[in-house]
């Protein structure tokens, strides 16, 4: 292109971004204009309060989530580097904190985005949010502070402190996520803390113990005792300390606990646990992605080499950070129902509990993607094909256990009324037993186990082992597959005949316990007896299909979704409450948004996300271009030189 | 015999899994099953067969060749004309099932369970304990809570079987005159899943008290707290889950 078109075009982009701007202002300004004084809302212009909160917030926890998760791996990876003197692990780990770089900066705009609209569209809210977390925001700066200085030692300082300082370098590495998660389990205090805003009576601070003058522990046991002379001291007394408390004053609505009360509430610890493992899992599959992506346009077979060996490590981490969270998921729901049950039926019975079918079919995406990516990459190993026989059957068993635990309870939204008819109400004789979470728990647990399953052929493919005893190793695993499976099942029918609480307390634990149980003994199992194992073929890293580098996209971009849609659930359990029971939400927004409304927001917000995110690698990968281009034009200078 | 190929062994699965949930399922197992939950089980049906065949290219290759050869082949333009009059026949027919206008009434969109208020009241009065005030008889007083089961049995036979049936199998005399059906307290998934502060209130409000959100509710459950004391809605509910062998939801799990 001539450059006289080129200026043309520069001119044209840069009219049409002059007119965006002067729209956006026209369009703002006026709202900005209105008197600020004593407003307990302020809209926000075009899009409304709620939506440009819900945009800012759900972008800055995606970033931070990223830039949280990939160094919790990137120090593990950078560790191994170190220990198996390995180069390209440390290559790999210093690429992962390099996209995390490019990312810091965003998710640190986009925290200052949302408060600017927080402090903006809701003043009284974040005032009263402040009044009683002061000094958690403070700590939060400072915590910030802590992070990004850490960060840019980590990273600036990769190449300088090589060799005898490289503990160093780990040491950073393992403060820089100390300091990553300490400061989303602050922030995750005042989110949680909206949601559930009471606590039990034995997490209590003295102090407010004394201030709750209604509450009298000594009163309350002899109250239980008089109403029930069956029970011991003691256990009234436990029966008291497990009493929900409210932390506000019942007619002004005024905060009665201290900080930590506040923070020490029910979903604040379930959330924690939730997002840590979720963070590794998405950073997992963002950076799966980039390797995808960046295998796909790779020229060179060095490159492609590289990004598939990325990519594998990606989803592997996100399989990691995938299996426990169905648990770390089941335990925070199970702290909704202890917190309120109204809440609880809210979430799984009544108004959110399409989302949960939805969240399934995702979940499934994510399962069935991952052993599709694990079966593919087993093309690329010489003597993995004699695992392939098996394939069909884990296809069947993850397919059955995702049907099931996509079947929902309740079919009269998706019937006829003839079809309700036939059924004889809106759940179907037979498959509604498969509403229940005594099966979706089971299937959930079977579907884990196979995965695993995959991932020991992938494994093993490639290898022989040498111990005199591989024969009777096989059949003692393969019994120890089909016994769980047994027992898990057999748990899963036992829940549809016991009272709620053995089942969410004794039996589903059990399942859990025996699914780790069985992958635990096998890990070591197999690690034994592959240990000096001969090699019949090496991974020929490279040698990918691209359809499998677009399911690690997809991974990634269902991760995203799931990411968006469950916060949809979290914070829309509130309903009509800023914070639950306390603070009533009277702006025009104070109504639940519908499923597909939430659907198409985040779809947008998704889009938005991995456009930026796109746009961020994209100039990591220009920046390395000019690099490139640069070293042979410097090398050509310095050969000039010298002649 | 030749051995089919890639492509008519998945073919045959897909038609097969419809059949067997169709038809077997649906019709010799159990009853019907709705439509929209076949076609989601179909769709993962088409998922684990496209996973099958798209994991190692040879196989994907082995799938699509009589595909192409149909396309392209001289010799396949029999199968070739049959295709391109079945397939749009088929688009055709489904299309119009789909569209057509039928003469049978829309399907019932409400909630699953409609969400209880957060504070519980008997008329007016604000109940302040959720947990059922004779429970704890069950321990302390067996002899007391037996009549009290029996007080709810008197009540639950003298007002609710006519629609929840004699054996709380949602059967009742009125039942299939109603729409949404009379609760089965006899399936499992109902009285486990609920504390008994939820039934005091479904009891007390009935239909007209259910909330906004969800709406059409469409329940003919009756207020009953304009008809029954307080201690009788307690008592029907130790009847309920003495009867069916089913416990409550217990407060705090």
């Amino acid at each position: 292109m001539s450059c006289c078109a080129s200026h043309t075009f520069k001119r044209i982009y840069l009219i049409l971004a002059l007119v965006l701007l002067g729209f956006v202002l026209f369009s703002v300004l006026p709202a900005f204009a209105q008197d600020m004084t004593d407003e307990e809302y302020r809209p926000f212009p075009l899009i409304g309060s709620r939506n440009a909160a819900w945009i800012a917030a759900q972008l800055h926890l995606l970033f931070g989530s990223f830039i949280l998760g990939v160094p919790m791996f990137a120090v593990i990876i950078e560790f191994i580097g170190w220990k198996t003197k390995e180069e390209r692990y440390d290559r790999m780990a210093y690429e992962f904190i390099k996209l995390c770089m490019g990312a810091f900066s965003t998710t640190a705009l986009l925290g200052g985005v949302l408060v600017f609209v927080l402090v903006w569209c809701y003043p009284k809210v974040l005032s009263k949010l402040s009044g009683i977390f002061g000094p958690t925001m403070i700590f939060y700066v400072i915590l910030f502070f802590g992070e990004t200085f850490t960060l840019y030692i980590y990273y600036y300082g990769w190449d300088k402190m090589k060799g005898r300082f490289k503990w160093v370098h780990l040491f950073l590495g393992v403060l820089l996520n100390i300091w990553g998660t300490a400061i989303m389990f602050v922030s995750n205090t005042w989110l949680t803390y909206q949601t559930s805003p009471a606590t039990q009576f034995r997490k209590l601070s003295d102090s407010t113990k004394e201030k709750l003058t209604d509450f009298n522990k000594e009163e309350m046991v002899a109250e239980m005792l008089a109403h029930d002379p069956e029970l011991t001291s003691a256990e009234a007394a436990a029966k008291v300390d497990a009493t929900v408390i409210s932390l506000h004053d019942e007619t002004t609505g005024e905060f009665l606990g201290t900080v930590w009360d506040a923070i020490n509430n029910f979903t604040w610890m379930p959330v924690n646990i939730h997002r840590l493992i979720g963070n590794i899992a998405f950073g997992g599959s963002i950076v799966a992605a980039y390797a995808a992506f960046r295998f796909l346009v790779a020229k060179s077979k060095e490159d492609k080499a590289h990004y598939d060996w990325m990519g594998y490590n990606g989803n592997f981490i996100a399989l990691i950070g995938l299996i426990p969270l169905p648990f770390a998921g089941y335990w925070l729901g199970k702290e909704i129902y202890d917190f309120n049950n109204t809440m609880g039926i809210n979430m799984m019975g009544s108004l959110f509990s399409w989302l949960f079918i939805l969240q399934a079919v995702m979940i499934g995406v994510l399962f069935i993607g991952a052993n599709y990516y694990l079966w593919s990459g087993m093309g690329r190993i010489k003597g993995a094909e004699i695992y392939a026989r098996y394939r069909p059957y884990m296809i069947t068993v993850i397919v059955i256990c995702v049907a099931i635990w996509m079947t929902p309870r309740t079919l009269s939204k998706i019937s006829s009324a003839s079809e309700l008819s036939a059924m004889g109400g809106s759940n179907h004789p037979h498959l509604g037993f498969f509403g229940l979470m005594t099966a979706k728990n089971t299937v959930v647990n079977i579907v884990i186990l196979t995965t695993f399953l995959s991932f020991l052929f992938y494994r093993r493919s490639g290898k022989t082992p040498i111990v005199g005893w591989k024969g009777v190793g096989n059949i003692l695993i393969s019994a120890i597959f089909f016994l769980g499976v047994v027992v898990i099942v057999v748990i899963g029918i036992v829940g549809f005949t016991v009272e709620t609480n053995v089942r969410v307390n004794v039996l589903t634990p059990w399942q859990v316990l025996v699914a780790l149980g069985v992958m635990v003994v096998v890990t070591i199992l197999d690690i034994i007896m592959y240990r000096k194992a001969t090699m019949s073929g090496t991974i020929n890293w490279g040698q990918m299909t691209d359809r499998s580098q677009y399911v690690l996209i997809l991974l990634a971009i269902t991760f995203t979704s799931l990411m968006g849609l469950m916060g949809y659930a979290r914070s829309g359990l509130r309903e009509g409450w800023h914070i639950f029971g306390v603070m009533k939400d009277t702006s025009v927004d104070a109504f639940t948004p519908s499923l597909s409304s939430a659907v198409n927001m985040v779809s947008i917000i998704m889009v938005i996300f991995f456009a930026l995110v796109g746009f961020i690698f994209w100039l990591g990968l220009w920046g390395d271009k000019k690099k490139q281009a640069a070293v042979p034009v410097e090398a050509e200078a310095t050969a000039e030189s010298d002649a | 015999m030749r051995k089919p190929s890639l492509f008519t062994i998945c073919f045959v699965i897909f038609i097969a899994s419809w059949i067997f949930l169709r038809y077997i399922v649906g019709s010799l197992i159990s009853v019907p099953i709705p439509n929209s939950v076949i076609v989601m089980y179909m769709a993962l049906i088409l998922i684990a067969i496209l996973v099958h065949i798209s994991v190692e290219d040879s196989r994907l290759s082995e799938f699509l060749r009589p595909i192409i050869e149909t396309l392209v082949d001289e010799n396949k333009k029999v199968r070739r004309i049959v295709l391109v009059v079945l397939i749009p026949l088929f688009m055709l027919g489904y299309t119009y099932t789909n569209i057509a206008q039928k003469a049978g009434p829309p399907g019932d969109p409400r909630d699953a369970h409609p969400s209880p208020p957060l504070e519980l009241t008997y008329k007016d009065e604000v109940i302040e304990d959720v947990e059922n005030p004779y429970r704890h008889l069950e321990k302390d007083n067996p002899e007391e809570f037996k009549s009290h089961v029996e007080n709810g049995r008197r009540v639950y036979y003298d007002n609710c079987f006519y629609c929840h049936g004699d054996h709380l199998d949602g059967q009742g005399h009125f039942a299939s005159a109603l729409n949404p059906l009379p609760a089965n307290f006899q399936d499992p998934g109902i009285i486990p899943n609920f504390q008994e502060s939820f039934f005091f209130w479904r009891i007390s409000k009935g239909g007209p008290g259910l909330p906004k959100e969800g709406t059409p509710w469409n329940s003919a459950m009756p207020i009953w707290e304009d008809h029954l004391e307080k201690e009788e809605i307690w008592d029907v509910i130790l009847f309920l889950s003495e009867y069916t062998g089913y416990s409550y939801r217990e407060v705090g799990h």
